[in-house]
């Protein structure tokens, strides 16, 4: 209450000494709450002096702490679900990159030819991270690819004056639709190939994924040097892709104990693999194309 | 193509509501697809033929029930909102 008086005299005294000021716009009532001891419920009075400047009103204390208790256990409710569905363990193997790591990957996305050792190393039966080994997939440039992608396409379609805020949306779901898709039908194409391979959804997604990477080069490369650029720059991700694709999924999944299985299911894994390598450059071009005229 | 997820919902339904109608007795033994026709041994591993009838007949025994409420939540669906 000093202070208030306090500060209420030096007030007083700076505008007497300076020209008269305009009426304050709130009401000062920081100092009603001294007199009326008796006007608040079991709280406390001082509970409400400390939050007044807030709130003014300790029941809205009380509330926030409700609210608060209340999304601390609709979190755990939240974490509980999702570790049912998604294994998180699993999921933070795929994000343990470094920077080292991830331009090495983007150059060997784009130059695949000249990479020797596609064979991914595993210490202890367990495989290496990301971070001490190249030829492990991993999720996080697909994802920073697929994010990259859309707000690259926004980009463009407002570079040709098509933009409104609703294409973004479109794109990412029509983008995303294609992603569930081709996982999906890679999942059947594993699981009628009978392949015996530790080859997981993750890492599957993770495949498809890199191809975002090739959709930003073509578009940039189309932007900057027209539709000829666009269309070099497609071929040239496209078989990159293409090699980068094949070569990873026959020495990492597939050959390892299928080497001396009976030829037609041998036939069957390297169609799957051909299927899914011939597949990258349509759903390049398909996704692409629209973004360059 | 402008997929919205809803579509997406829609076809994912309408397939594997495809897989659940085929009748065993009446369809699939007459063309030989029949789930007891295809086991050839022990042997080694399956080919593709009965990898895909043990599919049909897992996904029918697994998803008969959700496949009714589904379907019911998404003939309501259409009915409000067409």
């Amino acid at each position: 209450m000093a202070y208030h008086s306090g500060y209420g005299a030096h007030g007083s005294k700076h505008r007497a000494r300076a020209a008269p000021d305009p009426p304050p716009l709130f009401d000062d009532t920081s100092g009603a709450y001294s007199s009326q001891p008796g006007a608040y419920p079991a709280p406390g009075a001082d509970v409400a002096f400390s939050v007044n400047h807030l709130l003014g009103d300790p029941v809205a204390n009380v509330a926030m702490a409700y609210g608060s208790s209340i999304a601390s256990h609709g979190k755990d409710m939240v974490h509980k679900e999702l570790h049912r569905f998604v294994s998180v363990n699993k999921l933070k193997y795929f994000f343990a990159v470094d920077t080292a790591y991830v331009a090495k990957k983007l150059g060997l996305l784009v130059f695949p030819y000249t990479h020797q050792n596609w064979e991914v190393q595993s210490s202890r039966d367990v495989p290496l991270p990301p971070r001490q080994d190249l030829n492990a997939p991993d999720l996080y440039i697909p994802t920073m690819a697929f994010i990259t992608y859309v707000l690259l396409a926004g980009t463009a379609l407002g570079i040709q004056k098509r933009f409104s805020p609703e294409v973004l949306g479109l794109c990412a779901s029509t983008a995303l639709a294609w992603v569930v898709m081709e996982v999906l039908a890679l999942l059947l194409g594993v699981y009628l190939a009978t392949v015996h391979s530790d080859l997981s959804t993750f890492h599957l997604l993770a495949y498809s994924g890199y191809k975002y990477v090739g959709m930003i080069l073509s578009v940039l490369t189309g932007l900057l040097f027209g539709s000829d650029g666009y269309y070099v720059a497609l071929a040239w991700t496209s078989s990159s892709l293409m090699y980068f694709i094949v070569r990873s999924l026959r020495t990492a999944a597939l050959a390892p104990d299928n080497v001396g299985g009976p030829a037609p299911r041998q036939r069957l894994q390297l169609y799957l693999t051909l299927g899914a390598a011939a597949f990258q450059p349509l759903i390049i071009y398909w996704l692409t194309f629209h973004l360059v005229r | 193509m402008a997929f919205t997820l809803y579509l997406l919902l829609q076809a994912a339904l309408l397939c594997v509501n495809t897989i659940t109608v085929l009748h065993e007795e009446r369809f699939l033994k007459n063309i030989g697809w029949g789930a007891d026709q295809g086991i050839g041994g022990f042997g080694e591993e399956p080919g593709i033929k009965s990898q895909l009838m043990n599919l049909i007949r897992s996904v029918r025994t697994v998803m008969r029930v959700p496949l009714i409420i589904i379907n019911s939540i998404a003939i309501v669906l259409l009915l409000l909102f067409g």
